[in-house]
């Protein structure tokens, strides 16, 4: 009974707000329209409307959704302080982290879905009446993660808030190990849809063991970017206020990660370009262009170019202690690690 | 040269126990599918192995899915088949008709709907009993008669003891005239919209290393062969140790006893996974609905080969394995003209491909991912 409750108030919390409110959401309404849309005249022609070819077989469909994936797992840099080291900075921050997981991974399955040619024989893939190819198939093990993660990061929230509405307090040896769960859970999202594509020997660009640390990396530079932009709007504009810590210590992750992230390219950057051998092509293509070839040449280099700036603004002190440089580097590395990982990952990967 | 192969391919099917094989063939339904797991030994017995009492009357649907090795009567069952069709059609049409009322379609469109219907809940190939794969034939079957692909016949030979297919390409007598490309488009019903096609031929300049084909032309319009080049073709290697295979989410594409990796169509959900991990961009996807021209249609088909693919899913070479599991070579191999193209059963030390193997300098294309293709190059 309380549950219905629960649920209509959730719903009409959801419907009510001010008159900007409304237009955001009139406004998220019409893209999700010609989104379905789209998707109905790719359902009747055919993927061939994507552009994708035999040879570049995966497009900009799995490069969203591996970046999504990031920032899906990057909600554990919240939950992990709050809920397991008791870290009272975070406790109000962290649902809306939570929040955001959930529907950045239900953008993940949303893209995925659209990615399939014959989605209508997906529940091939339910194990019993079909068959999940697994452990052997990685598909098959980020299909297991990141429902997990979501049935997690779906559950916990749901239990919280549900004891608040009937007026309990939260059982915490209830959730707890859960919370536990979901933190390793979180890494594993990351590091297995990596894999997904580091298994390949057919793909240098991503067969090398730096892929799957460097996917953790820049998701939690624009994970938690965008939480620090989403936290300070909510507490600008509503009255569910967010504690001053929280964004220090969000701002001091972001850093770290990303001067991390910036590393590992490094790494990356040099391996493929000190002695350029057939596998560096990729690279190649992407940051000089081979053979006439450069569409993305621009993307990445404004990319990189933002990725240091920001990184190097973040890491001065007064800089990074100033909320408009902060907010400023913050939409910055979301855009170039939007850029790097939504542009840049996948479709080099099937060059040449 | 012709003479040569067809006394090979004697070899090849007299090698694999051509009695068991040919009786096979006219059997229309082959033996009880393995199990996934099951080692490939483990085929179904052999003829005589269930029915050989003689007065079985495996005819009747009743029987139950265990392995009997029946000798369908094909015009009867069809006939049988299509009585329970109508009979199905009869009620459900009421059904539709108490639905939708304003309905216009003609019954063969209503006939080709439930049809599908029907197709859409069935399971992996792999896993079909015998029952249900006689089932799925007939309504393919009957689906290309409505489509108006003409009266094909789909057939489901499992794979002949004791072979192993190999392929040889000798790079000395290519002379890039494309004629197993043309074969191999008819041969295996390719999208015409599209211009799908599985083999590609390289032309590259004398002096040129042949390992790197990034940079090769495979879209040449001249006159062949140019002066100063030579070709070489690719097509799916059937690698012994297949990345494609492992990767797929849903089982749907293995690698068969006989050594072809195939695609069940009906079982794949087209995620392309499988295209990610081919090393030598292999497979083919339909991005659009497949069409071929109602004339041209090759109605001898195969489950696991030639038979209609639709929007959405992945597919492949299968070395024609609706041929080469009759005893007759590829279409490819086949219409070569320059005797560049050597197939047949690695398993048979009298084969061609096997004398190749042993007398020339062989190689493969990308031997360091280990997937160990079993196509080779060769030059004389």
């Amino acid at each position: 009974m309380h549950l219905k409750w629960f649920l209509l108030s959730a719903f009409r919390s959801a419907v009510t707000g001010g008159r900007r409110y409304h237009l955001w959401m009139g406004l998220l309404t019409l893209l999700m329209l010609l989104g379905a849309y789209g998707y109905g005249v790719q359902l009747r022609e055919g993927l061939s409307v994507t552009g994708m070819n035999d040879h570049t077989s995966w497009g900009l469909y799995i490069s969203n959704f591996t970046f999504l994936v990031g920032m899906a797992a990057a909600a554990v840099m919240l939950v992990l302080p709050a809920y397991v080291l008791e870290d009272v900075d975070f406790g109000k921050a962290v649902l809306i982290a939570e929040g955001v997981a959930v529907s950045a991974l239900s953008m993940c399955l949303a893209f995925v879905v659209v990615d399939l040619g014959n989605p209508f024989a997906s529940w091939h893939l339910t194990p019993g009446i079909g068959i999940l190819n697994f452990p052997r198939s990685m598909l098959a093990w980020d299909v297991v993660v990141l429902n997990g993660y979501l049935a997690l990061n779906s559950l916990i929230p749901f239990y919280i808030l549900y004891s608040h509405y009937t007026g309990q307090k939260p059982n915490k040896s209830r959730y707890v190990p859960f919370v536990y769960l979901s933190v390793f859970w979180a890494v594993s999202i990351h590091l297995v849809t990596a894999f997904l594509l580091a298994g390949l020997p057919a793909r240098p660009f991503w067969n090398h063991g730096l892929l799957g640390p460097r996917f953790l990396a820049t998701a939690f530079t624009a994970g938690t970017a965008f939480m620090i932009l989403l936290l300070w709007f909510i507490d600008n504009e509503t009255e569910y206020e967010i504690d001053r810590g929280a964004f220090k210590k969000l701002a001091m992750i972001t850093t770290v990660a990303a001067q991390v992230n910036l590393i590992m390219l490094g790494s990356e950057i040099f391996t493929e370009f000190y002695f350029p051998t057939h596998h560096a092509e990729s690279a190649r293509y992407l940051f000089f262009g081979l053979e006439g070839y450069d569409a993305l040449v621009p993307w990445i280099r404004v990319a990189l170019v933002l990725n240091l700036g920001a990184t190097a603004v973040l890491t001065l002190h007064p800089l990074r202690e100033n909320r408009y440089w902060l907010l400023g580097s913050c939409v910055v590395l979301f855009v170039a690690v939007w850029i790097d990982k939504g542009m840049g990952l996948v479709v080099p990967g099937f060059l040449p | 040269m012709s003479d040569r192969r067809d006394l090979t391919f004697e070899d090849l099917v007299r090698n694999a126990g051509a009695s068991e094989a040919r009786s096979r063939l006219e059997a229309l339904t082959p033996d009880p599918g393995t199990l996934p797991g099951a080692p490939a030994g483990a085929q179904a017995p052999g003829p005589g192995g269930g029915c050989d009492s003689g007065s079985c009357g495996c005819g009747t649907n009743s029987q139950p899915p265990a392995p009997s090795n029946t000798l369908l009567d094909k015009p009867l069952d069809r006939r049988r088949a299509l009585g329970t069709l109508f009979g199905a059609l009869a009620v459900t049409s009421q059904a539709v008709g108490a639905c939708s009322p304003v309905s216009m379609e003609t019954d063969e469109e209503r006939e080709a709907k439930l049809l599908e219907r029907e197709e859409y809940f069935k399971g992996n190939y792999r896993l079909m009993t015998q029952e249900e794969r006689t089932e799925t034939i007939r309504r393919l079957e009957r689906l290309a008669e409505l489509r108006g692909q003409g009266d094909v016949r789909i057939r489901t030979d499992e794979a002949l003891q004791g072979v192993m297919y190999g392929y040889a390409f000798n790079i000395s007598k290519c002379k890039g005239f494309r004629n197993c490309v043309e074969a191999c488009i008819h041969e295996n019903n390719l999208d015409r919209g599209s211009n799908t096609q599985y083999i590609r031929i390289f032309e590259k300049v004398d002096g040129e290393s042949i390992n790197d084909l990034a940079h090769a032309d495979a879209t040449y319009g001249h006159e062949v062969p140019a002066e100063g080049h030579y070709y070489m073709g690719t097509q799916c290697f059937q690698c012994a140790n297949p990345p494609c295979v492992y990767v797929c989410p849903v089982q749907a594409t293995w690698q068969e006893p006989d050594g072809i990796v195939v695609v069940d169509y009906d079982w794949c959900i087209g995620c392309r996974y499988c295209m990610a991990a081919c090393p030598y961009w292999a497979r083919r996807f339909n991005w659009a609905e497949p069409s071929v021209p109602p004339g041209e249609v090759n109605p001898r088909q195969h489950y696991l080969g030639n038979r209609a693919r639709k929007k959405g899913v992945v597919e492949k070479c299968t070395f024609c394995i609706q041929r080469t599991r009759e005893g007759r070579l590829p279409a490819c191999a086949e219409s070569c003209p320059t005797g560049a193209r050597v197939f047949g059963n690695l398993l048979d030390p009298n084969s061609d491909i096997r004398w190749v193997l042993e007398h020339k300098q062989v190689f493969r294309l990308k031997e360091d991912l280990g997937t160990e293709p079993r196509f080779w190059y060769f030059m004389d």
